[in-house]
């Protein structure tokens, strides 16, 4: 009975949060509202018994992906006022993209059975009694090695792509090079002058080196 | 008798009863961790610390909080008030929901769960959002740049962190906290993972926002980082917050690395003295880096975080699987 009303409450707050971040006016809140999202998720995974994957979803999107992307909206100055603008003219444009995609979900769910093997493993999420961290380290590193390797390899070509896309070397900047600093000596950083009156010390060797170096 | 307790209401009861068990020592513990902090740093600057207020100042922690209970809670005009008000509660609210799972003694968390570890993690890597809301909510420049920074630090230090509990759990078989102290009955994980135990507590410094790596507050440069427009209790509940974070990191080092609640002497029994005093041992740490160290530059601790700690902690997990694998030591899954 607890278990049920506690998934009605949180599947609740899931919905509510969902179209406040559709909804809500400033794009700060809606991010908030998408992080609280998350974690009513989170929450429902939890009471579906996979307790992995509701900390891994906390720890992934919460944690990780969703601080850059709050990151990144408070960084961007985004426009309101510009954006509502267009409403009237877009309107039934979106209008349609809802309806299609509102029909295609319609459908899928009217059509949506579930094979009696699978709704009996529903019941037992994780089969051979073992807690379901356990289950799901067998399957991927298992049955799923391949897949679960490919997908990593995928992730990793992004990665290197989205380096080369954004890295650019820029020479001009001054770089600190900690060994090199480390293996300076007194000698070739110190130099005793003695200036003449009325003439001054001349520029030091190593001060000219560097500024023929930029 | 024992039927009442396993109703629901029972259950509600005593889980209440043992959460202020839980609780309330660890709120006095915030409350003198700072007292601690100001005689220890005192002691090691030639001074004497506070000790004015009662016998050796010892009611120093609790003159401070009626200050800050006495003043006003000022909302800048500019701010976000919802948000303003919410943040300083996060901060403090996830530093005490993280205790809900940390075993100080054998079975004594209140609730032991088979992936506490993974808890643990998760709530310590949603303490970054505490900082951020209160650096944008405030609508200021200073604020706003120790989010910034608060940000970058806390995601960069977390990957390596990841990786030193994924190595942790290698050794230990298992993602329930009191499975990991136990499996520590013959040696510490400090031994064979000492590289590791040094990179997990100077994570911990920066998932803290503490000395050397508080460039969040850089009260030199910033102001105060992210709780410059904060005053009286929002003031207050940051500030607890840090040090109840603190303690809170102190009992994840001494349970992943320093046996927990295990007595590091065969003929002493082991119990929640030795666990208190292996988290007060890493208190001490904690100061004592403060009151030593100078603080990172922003540039330098990104390099530190990303370049140093992340591939040492990545070799070192395959090289721990591999020889683990290879000498056949892995712990039955």
């Amino acid at each position: 009975m607890i278990q049920n009303l506690a998934f009605y409450l949180f599947s609740f707050f899931l919905l509510a949060s969902a179209v406040m971040v559709v909804t809500s006016r400033n794009p700060v809140h809606a991010v908030l509202f998408l992080i609280l999202g998350f974690v009513n998720a989170a929450v429902l995974f939890l009471l579906a018994g996979a307790e992995f994957l509701a900390f891994v979803l906390v720890i992934v999107y919460v944690g990780a992906v969703a601080v850059l992307f709050l990151f990144v909206v408070m960084m961007l100055d985004v426009d309101f006022a510009a954006l509502h603008e267009g409403f009237q003219r877009y309107a039934p444009v979106g209008a349609l993209v809802a309806l299609i995609m509102f029909a295609e979900l319609a459908f899928i769910a009217g059509t949506w059975a579930i094979a009696p093997a699978g709704s009996a493993d529903r019941l037992f999420p994780t089969p051979d009694n073992v807690s379901n961290t356990v289950a799901l380290g067998q399957l991927i590193y298992t049955s799923y090695l391949p897949l679960f390797q490919l997908s990593g390899v995928i992730l990793l070509v992004a990665m290197i792509g989205a380096i080369v896309l954004t890295h650019r070397d820029r020479k001009r900047s001054l770089h600190q090079n900690i060994s090199k600093q480390h293996a300076r000596t007194p000698a070739q950083t110190l130099a005793m002058v003695r200036a003449p009156l009325g003439v001054g010390a001349a520029l030091p060797e190593r001060q000219r080196e560097e500024e023929t170096h930029r | 008798m024992s039927l009442f307790w396993d109703t629901n209401l029972g259950i509600l009861i005593l889980t209440v009863l043992k959460t202020l068990a839980l609780v309330v020592p660890l709120l006095i513990g915030v409350a003198y961790l700072t007292f601690f902090e100001r005689k220890v740093m005192g002691a090691i600057q030639l001074r004497k610390g506070p000790n004015v207020v009662g016998p050796f100042g010892l009611w120093q922690p609790f003159a401070d909080a009626l200050k800050m209970l006495m003043k006003e809670t000022i909302i800048p005009t500019g701010a976000d008030k919802i948000l303003f008000v919410l943040a300083p509660m996060i901060t403090f609210g996830l530093a005490i929901i993280a205790w809900a799972v940390i075993p100080v003694n054998n079975g004594w968390g209140i609730a032991n769960i088979n992936v506490g570890i993974l808890y643990l993690f998760a709530i310590s890597s949603l303490g970054v959002y505490g900082v951020i809301v209160a650096g944008w909510a405030s609508n200021s420049k200073y604020a706003f740049l120790g989010a910034l920074r608060s940000a970058a630090q806390m995601v960069s230090y977390e990957v390596s962190m990841g990786f030193v509990i994924v190595t942790v759990l290698i050794l230990a078989g298992s993602l329930n906290l009191n499975a990991i102290v136990l499996a520590q009955k013959h040696f510490w994980f400090a031994v064979p993972l000492f590289p590791l135990f040094v990179i997990f507590f100077i994570s911990g410094l920066a998932e803290t926002n503490r000395a050397p790596f508080d460039l969040a507050e850089g009260e030199s440069e910033i102001v105060a980082g992210f709780f410059v427009e904060y005053s009286a209790m929002s003031f207050a509940l940051f500030f607890l917050g840090e040090y109840a974070n603190m303690i809170m990191i102190s009992g994840m080092t001494t349970v992943l690395f320093l046996g927990g609640w295990l007595s590091p002497l065969p003929f002493l029994p082991s119990g929640v003295f030795w666990f208190l005093l292996k988290v007060l041992i890493c208190l001490f740490v904690f100061v004592w880096v403060r009151a030593t160290l100078p603080r990172y530059r922003y540039d330098q601790l990104m390099a530190l975080g990303w370049k140093v700690f992340l591939p040492i902690s990545l070799v070192y997990l395959v090289a721990v699987a591999g020889v683990m694998e290879y000498a056949g030591w892995l712990p039955n899954a």
